[in-house]
C-alpha cells in the first residue's frame, strides 16, 4: 500500500521529533549512573563522608534527568506500532524479541533499584546499597544494548529470510542478530558517548562552581572523576566513532557518500575537514560538490575500508553503477525489485486458487530477484539518495566536537593533576560553555545514522513510504504538534529545575 | 515432547495475560493518585501519600511498557492493527503516562515552572483517564475494533476516528470505569497496609466502601456481557471465523478448570473487601491483589484458547485475530521462550527489594528527615 509522501514526512517529522527528545536525556543517564556508581565506590571504600555527598548530589540531578527520559521513552516503543505499523508486521518477528528482551532484562532492573538508590539509603546495607547502584548503572546500559542491536539491525538486516506467505521478514538466527558488527559497533559507540557527555556535564558543572569559588573541594574531586572518566571513555568512543564508519562502509555506502558529500568514486580517496556544500549541485551532474574545502588526503579511504589504496564509490557511482567496480545502478536494482514484487503477487494469486505448480515457479522467479525486493517499491532512482547536506554536515560536527572533547579532557586531567584548574579561569570557561556541546554532538550523530538511511526503514528491504501506518495525515500533524508543545513545555521546566538544584548546591545534609 | 507452535502461541497468549493482570494490580498506584486529596487534607498527609505510591510508580511504568514489548514480540500483528488503527485512544493513552513520568519528581522542585498543584493535576489525569482508556482500550478485545487486514497483513482502519468511537460503546466504557473504581479500592488498602498516619487510615475504609459499591456493579455488568453476548470462533483447519452465541459460556462450561480458577480470583478479591471492611485487616490487600491478578489472567485468557478471536475486525470477521493468525514465528517464540524463564528471576528480585524497602510503615517523620524525598 502506497502512502502520500506528505504522511511519511509527518510520520518522520514525528518520530525525529520525539527521538531527538529521547536522546537528550539518554546519553546522561549512561554515563552519570557509572560515574555515580565509582564516587559512592570511593566513598563505601573510603567511608569520607564528602564522597556521600558528593555521590548523592549527582544523583539529585540524575533523578530529574531520568523522570523526563522516561516520559520521553514510553512512546518511542509504542510509535513503531502507532505510525510504523506496516514496518512493525513485516520485521516484528525479529524486532519484537531484542524489544522484549529490553523490558524484561534491563527497565525491571533499572526501575526496581533505583527506588532503592533514592530511597534506600537508610533502609539497607552499604553494601546493598552500592549494589544497587552499580545494577542501575548496568541497566540503563543493558536497555541501550537491546535496542541498539535493534536498531543495527534496521541498519544492516541478518539473521532472517522473508516468508512470502506471511509476507514478513522471519527470524532465523538469533545469534547474528546479536553479533550483528553493525549493531556492536553501534552500542559500543553510543554508549561511549554516553559517557564521554556524562563526563562534560560533571566538569562543565563542577567549573562553574569554582568561576563562583563555592564548594571548592567538591568541585576538585568531581572533576577529577570526570575527567578520568571522561579521557579513557573518548579515546574509546574514538575507536568505536572508527568501527561504525568501516561498518558504513561496508553495509552502508550510499550512506558513507552522503556523509561526505562525495559524489565521484575514487581511489586514495580524502576526507573533506571541512567544508561547505555547494546548493545547486545535482546527482550526475559535472559541478565540484564544494564551494570549498580543505582535504585530508587518502583518510577517507583509510577510515572506511582501513586501506589508504581502498576504492570509495560516490553517489553518482551508486546511482547509476559503475561497471569497473562492479556496482549496479539503482535502476537496474528497481527493475529486479519490480520483477520480485510482481512474482510474489503472482505467486499469492496462484496460492489462492490452489494451483501449487504455477506458484512454485511464481516463487522461483521471486527468490531470483528477492535480494532487490525493496527497491520495486522506488519511484525514482535518485530517491535511494539521502540528504547530502544533513548527512555531511551532522556527520562533520559530530567529528570536529569528538576531537575538541578529547583535547579539553586532556587539559583538564593535566590542570586538575597540577591542582592549577581553579586558577585557569579561560579553561573553566571552555569547560563550561562545552556542556551544550556536549548534545549537539550527540543529537548530529543520531542525525547521521538516521538520514544517512533514508531512503530506507530497513536497508535495501523496505523504504519509509512503506512502512508507515494507514492513518489520516492530520491524526499525525495533531500529535506532533501535541509531542512538540508537551515535550518542549517539559523540558523548559526539566532545565529550569536542574539550574535551582546546581545553585542550591550539594549541602551537607 | 513435541512442543507445536500452537503450543508457543498459548504459552505467549498466557504470558501476555499474566503481564496485563500484573499490570492490572500494579494500578493501585494510579488509584492513589486520584485519592490525594480524598484521603489527605494536609499538605503533610500528601507527601505521605505521594511518597509511599512513589517508591512504586516506575514499576507500574515498566509494567506497562513490558505488556507493550510482549505484545510487539509475541504477536506483532496486533501491534500494527490496533496501535496503528485505533491511533488516538494509544496516543491518549502515552500521554497520560508521559505526564505521569515527571510529576512525581518535579511536583515539590523549587522553580518547577508551574507549581505544586499542576503536577497534582497530572497525576489525577493519569490516574483517572489514564486508567479509564486502558480500560477500554482491553475492552475491545471482546468488542472487536474497526479494521481491515489484507492478504500482505497490511491493515487499516476504516472510521475516520481512530479508535476513539470505542467509548460510545456502553460496554467498554464499563470496563474502563470499572477498573479505574477497582484502583481506588486497591489504593485504599495498600495505604491501609503501608502508611503509618492514624488520620488518613480513618478515611481508608469510607473510600473502600464507596469505591467497591461503584465497582461491583460495573464488574457484574461487564461479566455477563462477556458470557451472554455473541463472540467469534474461528475453525482452526480452514481458518474461516463465524459467529457463536454465548461463546464465552461455553468455554467456561467445556474448560471448567478455567471457571474455577475465575471463581477463586473473584472470591478472594470479595473477601479481601470483607476483611478489610469488617475485621479491620491491614493486610486484606494482599488478598485482593492475588484475586485481581488471578481474574484478569483469567479474563484476558480465555480470549485466546479453546478457537476464541482475541480481537475481532466490525467491519470484516475474516480479519479478526487469533493467536494463529497473528504470532511471531515459530523460531522466534521460541527463543523467547526461553528468555521469558527469567520472568521468575525478576519477580524474586523485586520481591526481595519490596521487603527490604517495605519492611517498615511510611510515616510524615521519615519523610521530613528524607532530603530525596519526593
Ligand atoms: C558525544 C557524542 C559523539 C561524538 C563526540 C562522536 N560520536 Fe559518533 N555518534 C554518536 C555520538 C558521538 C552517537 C549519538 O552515539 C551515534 C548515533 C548513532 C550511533 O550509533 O551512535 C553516532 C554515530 C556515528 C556514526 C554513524 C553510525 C551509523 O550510521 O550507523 C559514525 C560513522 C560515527 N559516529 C563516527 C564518529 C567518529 C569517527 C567520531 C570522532 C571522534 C565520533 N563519531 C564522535
Ligand atoms: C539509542 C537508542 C536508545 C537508548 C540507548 C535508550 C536508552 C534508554 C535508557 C537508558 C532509558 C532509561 C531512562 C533514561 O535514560 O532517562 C530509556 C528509557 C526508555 N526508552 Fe529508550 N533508549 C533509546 C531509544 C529508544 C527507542 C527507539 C525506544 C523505543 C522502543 C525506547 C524506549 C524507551 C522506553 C519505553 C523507556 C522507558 C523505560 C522504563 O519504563 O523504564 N528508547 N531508554
Ligand atoms: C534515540 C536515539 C535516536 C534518534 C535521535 C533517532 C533519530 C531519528 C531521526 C532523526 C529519524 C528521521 C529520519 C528521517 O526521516 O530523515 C528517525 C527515524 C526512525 N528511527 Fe531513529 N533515532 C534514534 C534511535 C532509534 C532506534 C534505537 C531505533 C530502532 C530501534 C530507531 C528507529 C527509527 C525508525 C523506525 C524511524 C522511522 C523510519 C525512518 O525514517 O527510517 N531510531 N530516527
Amino acid at each position: 500500500m502506497e502512502h502520500s509522501d506528505l504522511l511519511v514526512d509527518w510520520s518522520r517529522a514525528q518520530f525525529a521529533l520525539t527521538a531527538l527528545y529521547h536522546w537528550l536525556f539518554v546519553p546522561l543517564t549512561l554515563g552519570l549512573t557509572f560515574i555515580i556508581a565509582i564516587m559512592e565506590t570511593i566513598y563505601v571504600k573510603t567511608g569520607d563522608e564528602k564522597w556521600k555527598t558528593i555521590t548523592k548530589y549527582w544523583m539529585g540531578l540524575l533523578a530529574i534527568n531520568f523522570a523526563i527520559g522516561l516520559a520521553t521513552g514510553i512512546i518511542m516503543e509504542f510509535e513503531f506500532g502507532t505510525n510504523w505499523s506496516n514496518y512493525s508486521w513485516i520485521v516484528g518477528d525479529i524486532f519484537g524479541a531484542p524489544l522484549a528482551i529490553e523490558g524484561l532484562m534491563a527497565f525491571f532492573m533499572e526501575s526496581t533499584f533505583f527506588a532503592v538508590m533514592f530511597f534506600g539509603w537508610d533502609k539497607v546495607s552499604k553494601k546493598m546499597h552500592l549494589t544497587s547502584t552499580w545494577l542501575v548503572a548496568i541497566g540503563s546500559n543493558l536497555s541501550a544494548l537491546w535496542i541498539l542491536l535493534a536498531n543495527g539491525w534496521m541498519q544492516h538486516p541478518v539473521g532472517m529470510h522473508f516468508n512470502p506467505d506471511t509476507a514478513r521478514n522471519e527470524m532465523q538466527d538469533f545469534s547474528a542478530i546479536f553479533f550483528n558488527p553493525t549493531g556492536v559497533s553501534k552500542f559500543l559507540h553510543t554508549i561511549s558517548s554516553g559517557y564521554v557527555l556524562a563526563s562534560l556535564f560533571v566538569i562543565g558543572i563542577s567549573a562553574w562552581y569554582l568561576l563562583k569559588k563555592r564548594e571548592i573541594q567538591f568541585a576538585r574531586r568531581s572533576i577529577l572523576v570526570a575527567a578520568s572518566f571522561g579521557l579513557i571513555t573518548s579515546l574509546f568512543m574514538l575507536t568505536t566513532g572508527d568501527e561504525a564508519a568501516h561498518q558504513v562502509a561496508l553495509t552502508q555506502p550510499m550512506k558513507l557518500a552522503a556523509m561526505e558529500g562525495l559524489y565521484k568514486g575514487e581511489e586514495r580517496a580524502g576526507i573533506v575537514a571541512i567544508g561547505l556544500l555547494d546548493t545547486s549541485k545535482e546527482i550526475g551532474d559535472t559541478l565540484e560538490p564544494f564551494v570549498f574545502s580543505f582535504e585530508i588526503p587518502s583518510a577517507l579511504s583509510f577510515l572506511g575500508y582501513h586501506n589508504f589504496n581502498a576504492f570509495v564509490p560516490g553517489i553518482d557511482d551508486l546511482v547509476y553503477g559503475n561497471k569497473k567496480h562492479n556496482i549496479m545502478s539503482v535502476s537496474e536494482k528497481m527493475t529486479q525489485g519490480k520483477i520480485a514484487l510482481h512474482a510474489l503477487k503472482l505467486y499469492k494469486e496462484y496460492k489462492k486458487q490452489n494451483n501449487m505448480p504455477q506458484a512454485a515457479e511464481a516463487l522461483k522467479l521471486f527468490e531470483a530477484h528477492e535480494k532487490y525486493m525493496g527497491y520495486g517499491y522506488l519511484k525514482n532512482a535518485k530517491d535511494a539518495v539521502p540528504s547530502v547536506a544533513l548527512s555531511f554536515y551532522s556527520f562533520h560536527t559530530m567529528v570536529g566536537l569528538g576531537t575538541w572533547f578529547i583535547l579539553l579532557f586532556i587539559l583538564v586531567l593535566y590542570f586538575t593533576m597540577i591542582n592549577e584548574m581553579h586558577n585557569k579561569k579561560w579553561l573553566l570557561y571552555l569547560s563550561l560553555f562545552t556542556i551544550p556541546l556536549g548534545y549537539v554532538a550527540q543529537e548530529c550523530g543520531w542525525i547521521t545514522a538516521e538520514a544517512g538511511r533514508q531512503p530506507w526503514a530497513i536497508q535495501d528491504l523496505l523504504p519509509v513510504g512503506m512502512a508507515t501506518s494507514n492513518v489520516a495525515t492530520t491524526s499525525v500533524m495533531i500529535t506532533f504538534w501535541l509531542f512538540a508543545i508537551l515535550f518542549t513545555g517539559l523540558l523548559i521546566a526539566e532545565v529550569k529545575i536542574m539550574l535551582k538544584q546546581i545553585k542550591i548546591g550539594p549541602e551537607e545534609h | 515432547m513435541n512442543i507445536t507452535l500452537l503450543d508457543l502461541q498459548t504459552y505467549w497468549w498466557l504470558l501476555v495475560s499474566v503481564i496485563g493482570a500484573l499490570f492490572v494490580f500494579m494500578t493501585f498506584v494510579q488509584g492513589g493518585q486520584t485519592l490525594l486529596y480524598t484521603l489527605g487534607r494536609t499538605e503533610d498527609e500528601r507527601d505521605l501519600l505521594i511518597n509511599s505510591l512513589g517508591r512504586k510508580w516506575e514499576l507500574t511504568f515498566t509494567t506497562l511498557v513490558m505488556f507493550g514489548g510482549a505484545l510487539f514480540a509475541a504477536f506483532p500483528l496486533f501491534y500494527a492493527v490496533s496501535f496503528g488503527g485505533a491511533y488516538f485512544v494509544w496516543m491518549a493513552i502515552l500521554f497520560c503516562f508521559i505526564i505521569q513520568a515527571v510529576a512525581y519528581e518535579y511536583r515539590k522542585k523549587p522553580d518547577n515552572l508551574y507549581g505544586e498543584k499542576f503536577y497534582e493535576r497530572l497525576l489525577y489525569i493519569n490516574g483517572s483517564l489514564g486508567i479509564f482508556l486502558i480500560g477500554v482500550a482491553l475492552a475491545t478485545l471482546f468488542s472487536g475494533g474497526n479494521f481491515i487486514v489484507n492478504s500482505m497483513h497490511y491493515s487499516m482502519w476504516t472510521k475516520p476516528t481512530y479508535g476513539l468511537e470505542a467509548l460510545a460503546n456502553p460496554f467498554n466504557v464499563a470496563f474502563g470505569l470499572m477498573l479505574v473504581f477497582l484502583s481506588r479500592v486497591q489504593a485504599a488498602l495498600y495505604f491501609f497496609n503501608s502508611v503509618n498516619e492514624a488520620s488518613i487510615i480513618k478515611r481508608v475504609k469510607n473510600v473502600v466502601k464507596i469505591n467497591f459499591l461503584l465497582f461491583l456493579p460495573l464488574f457484574l455488568y461487564v461479566v455477563a456481557v462477556i458470557l451472554f453476548s455473541d463472540g467469534l470462533i474461528y475453525d482452526p483447519v480452514t481458518k474461516v471465523v463465524s459467529v457463536e452465541s454465548m461463546k464465552f459460556l461455553h468455554l467456561f462450561l467445556d474448560l471448567p478448570f478455567l471457571l474455577v480458577l475465575f471463581l477463586i480470583g473473584v472470591l478472594t478479591l470479595l473477601y479481601g473487601v470483607y476483611k478489610a471492611l469488617f475485621k479491620n485487616s491491614q493486610k486484606a490487600i494482599f488478598l485482593t491483589s492475588f484475586g485481581t491478578v488471578l481474574t484478569v489472567t483469567i479474563v484476558l485468557f480465555i480470549l485466546g484458547v479453546h478457537n476464541s478471536v482475541f480481537y475481532p475486525s466490525l467491519v470484516d470477521i475474516q480479519s479478526s485475530l487469533t493467536i494463529q493468525n497473528s504470532s511471531g514465528s515459530f523460531y522466534t517464540l521460541s527463543v523467547m521462550s526461553v528468555v521469558s524463564l527469567l520472568v521468575p528471576v525478576v519477580l524474586a528480585y523485586v520481591f526481595v527489594v519490596w521487603r527490604a524497602m517495605d519492611a517498615k510503615k511510611i510515616t510524615i517523620d521519615e519523610i521530613k528527615s528524607d532530603p530525596h524525598h519526593y
